[in-house]
């Protein structure tokens, strides 16, 4: 109990300003901070994985997040049957023309030796297949696109429950981690970090511009939800009973039978969104401890030795028998294959798919933020740090303002310096990110909750 | 005539405009490469420093405008940019004082400083908005165009016209310019020299009495000038927003890499090999075609090899490419 004070306590506090936020704004605010801030949890803990466990640079969670997304798209949307009619044929042909050339490429690599010309040829089979694939493609996307391109144009998914999409997306982001692993883990860091980084630049042009899979910028709207519709909600008896229950002494004041009913009918109102929000709460919490008892479990397994003893000197460990290559590979899909989780979890608490707002300084920079200032290497400091970092995101701009009016107090409204900075107040949580960041690697480069190994 | 035709296509729409995006990514490349050759790391916060300066710079034209100075036909940011590059010299300097000096004694890790710039990035991108705002600026004014497309139809008597605007040759024009000065300043002044001794072989270079607090600071003063260069001259060719600079830090990266990161001359070569194949990838040819090839032959297709959106993603795939087969760019920079 001792030892873990410092955890309790850093929670505590974490939980007492959600709280205040409920208190002070309003639950329903409280509530989206909370449940971006499981989603955030998510995504640290994966980008723990690789850094804090294996020291694995990946700027590319953007990338995995986008694909997570993708899942749910894929997995809930109904098919549009005559889109499929109408290209999908083309489209199921491309698609084995891509595996014919997987094939015949690994078929190269295998029967003839390494030299100048099987590098020349490999590249001309790529470029040749994706020329092919790309005329023989285009009447197939064009038609499939043309299908009522105001409401579908794309191919739709399977039409099964969103919440399948949680694995499958972790499923893409773990098969697209494995391609990225096996072609850039070998590079040194700050190159592994760019790579990444364009990488997930690549993944994310092309699910911007293939709008037959995507429909790209034109957003995929009205997902399926797990959780009831707060105008289903509304309707419902036992809902409005449970909110007048709740409710029971602040309504049992009105007098007027007619006010009442109205009074309630806002509580029911408002209680609906809360709900909604709590049913999320729940379902994310749960993949939240899931994850976290998994991730601590490992990190006191054999393995989780075996991957710090790999991180702290990969020369040693190697010369220990231990297949440092394929470790890093496994880690890598493992934590990318979280975050892709956490991609699918967004899209469905959203409900909507944008691929144009996936931008690396919110789904990179940020969650990296998040691990350095939570602590690497230790899960409870990767959650928290994504709790802190969300709130404080949230928050800035409410805090800069109360700062900005607090210390201007005295100049009149009218000033422009004072108009001015209350404008942009938006733009202060870079900089409170920013310096959050410098300070915490300046004078806590383990985080907040520093990574601590005990020997069981 | 059809061919001269079909040269002068490929001229307005390709050469020229690749010309001057090349040099805008020569300029950013040759930034990123000698910060990492010599202060050790790869800086994050690349793209965000050039909007530092770019910002300046406006501020400063903003001023001589109300002041009622101008260049007459040329625009009155190149006035202004000697002023953005001391404001953006003042600031690095800053910068790396507070933040990065700290982890050059401590003799950080590569990453450790990588994770820094991150920070700088955010502080800058920040400071940036909250003085000048996130949205477009345009402060280019004086003359538009050398020459003008219909113009120069009416000069010559071809169908494709060849517009010019002033800022591609200004662009084209400074780059050559700072370019060949740098080199001068690099290869045959004592300064440059030990600058490269120190990217060379650190420890050697101290032995040998190199002062390295005056390699740093004369690394600032060089990256200083390049970014505000850099990004002043994008953002006159194209428009000034914050996002867009934050953005083009991608394919400066991917210049610097492809010409071997830590040499200068590849990361310049670099810019041109990156801005070239992104236009030449993505350009609609089929124009081009009906000029050279008889009627009959005519491409019913835009004959165009990737389309336009993918722009950026040629330039990464080109670097992924580089990375895997031969990670120390196409002209040797550091082994990694």
């Amino acid at each position: 109990m001792r030892k873990n004070l410092n955890v309790i306590a850093a929670y505590s506090i974490m939980m007492v300003l959600i709280l205040m936020v409920g208190i002070f704004q309003s639950w329903n605010i409280a509530l989206s901070i909370f449940n971006l801030c499981l989603i955030s949890a998510v995504m640290t803990m994966g980008a723990n994985i690789q850094w804090g466990y294996a020291g694995l640079i990946n700027f590319g969670i953007m990338g995995y997040t986008a694909l997570g997304g993708l899942a749910a798209v894929l997995i809930s949307v109904d098919p549009v049957q005559e889109a499929w009619r109408a290209g999908g044929f083309d489209i199921l042909m491309s698609l084995w023309l891509i595996v014919v050339m997987v094939l015949v490429i690994r078929f190269v690599l295998k029967r003839f030796e390494k030299s100048k010309i099987r590098t020349y040829s490999i590249a001309a089979i790529i470029i040749s297949g994706i020329l092919l694939i790309r005329f023989s493609s285009e009447p197939g996307i064009e038609a499939i696109e043309a299908v009522d391109p105001a409401k579908t144009g794309f191919l739709g998914g399977f039409g099964l429950p969103i919440i399948f999409s949680w694995i499958v997306g972790a499923l893409f982001a773990g098969g697209l981690a494995f391609i990225v692993g096996k072609v850039a883990l070998g590079l040194r860091a700050d190159y592994l970090a760019i790579a990444t980084l364009l990488i997930s630049e690549i993944v994310i042009a092309i699910i911007k511009h293939e709008d037959w899979l995507t429909r790209g910028v034109k957003n995929v709207i009205g997902l399926k939800r797990p959780a009831p519709y707060e105008v289903d909600l509304q309707t419902t008896d036992w809902f409005i009973k449970l909110v007048e229950k709740f409710n029971a002494g602040k309504l049992s004041v009105i007098e007027n039978l007619a006010d009442r009913q109205a009074a309630l009918n806002q509580l029911v109102i408002e209680g609906s969104s809360v709900f909604v929000k709590l049913c999320y709460s729940g379902l994310f919490l749960v993949v939240v401890i899931i994850l976290l008892i998994l991730t601590q479990k490992a990190l006191y397994s054999p393995w989780g030795r075996m991957m710090r003893a790999i991180r702290d000197n990969e020369e040693a460990a190697n010369a220990m028998g231990k297949n440092v290559v394929k470790q890093h590979l496994l880690i890598f899909i493992l934590g990318s294959a979280i975050v892709g989780i956490a991609g699918a979890m967004l899209v469905t608490q959203d409900g909507l798919f944008t691929p144009g707002s996936y931008r690396p300084m919110r789904y990179t920079f940020l969650i990296w933020v998040m691990v350095i200032v939570g602590g690497s290497g230790n899960n409870f400091g990767a959650i928290l740090g994504g709790f802190v970092v969300w709130f404080l995101w949230i928050e800035a701009a409410p805090i800069s303002l109360f700062l900005i009016n607090f210390f201007t107090a005295g100049i009149p409204e009218t000033n422009a310096l004072k108009a001015h900075l209350i404008e942009s107040v938006p733009y202060f949580r870079f900089l409170l990110m920013g310096l959050g960041l410098l300070f915490i690697m300046r004078y806590r480069p383990k985080g907040i909750l520093p990574e601590k190994i005990e020997i069981k | 005539m059809d061919f001269v035709n079909a040269i002068i296509l490929l001229l307005n729409y390709i050469f020229i405009p690749a010309l001057t995006y090349g040099s805008q990514l020569a300029l950013g490349a040759i930034f990123v490469t000698l910060i990492y050759g010599i202060l050790r790391f790869a800086n994050f916060a690349t793209g965000d420093m050039m909007s530092f300066g770019t910002m300046a710079t406006i501020l400063f034209t903003w001023y001589f405008q109300s002041l009622g100075v101008s260049l007459g036909v040329l625009p009155t940011a190149l006035l202004a940019i000697p002023f953005g590059i001391i404001f953006m010299i003042l600031y690095m300097l800053l910068i790396d004082k507070f933040v990065f000096k700290y982890y050059r004694h401590q003799k950080s890790p590569p990453v450790q400083f990588a994770m820094v710039s991150i920070g700088v990035m955010f502080v800058t991108q920040a400071v940036v908005r909250i003085i000048i705002g996130p949205s477009d600026r345009r402060f280019f004014d004086g003359e538009k165009f050398i020459i003008k497309a219909r113009e120069f139809k009416e000069m010559t008597g071809l169908n494709e016209g060849l517009a010019l605007k002033s800022t591609q040759v200004i662009t084209i024009f400074v780059t050559i310019v700072l370019v060949s000065l740098l080199f001068w300043f690099l290869n045959r002044t004592k300064t440059g020299k030990s600058m490269k001794a120190y990217s060379d072989n650190e420890d050697l270079a101290l032995l040998s009495g190199i002062d390295p607090k005056k390699i740093v600071l004369v690394t600032w003063v060089i990256a200083g000038i390049l970014a505000t260069i850099g990004g002043a001259l994008y953002g006159l060719d194209k428009s000034f927003k914050p996002f867009t600079y934050f953005n083009n830090m991608l394919p400066i990266f991917a210049a610097a890499i492809v010409g071997g990161i830590g040499n200068p001359f590849g990361a310049f070569l670099g810019g041109y090999v990156i801005a070239f194949s992104e236009i030449l990838l993505t350009y609609a040819y089929k124009k081009f075609f009906m000029y050279i090839l008889p009627e009959s032959m005519e491409p019913n297709s835009l004959v165009q090899l990737l389309s336009t959106d993918y722009k950026f993603a040629v330039s990464f795939s080109i670097l992924v490419i580089v990375l895997i087969y031969r990670p120390s760019g196409i002209f040797k920079g550091k082994v990694l």
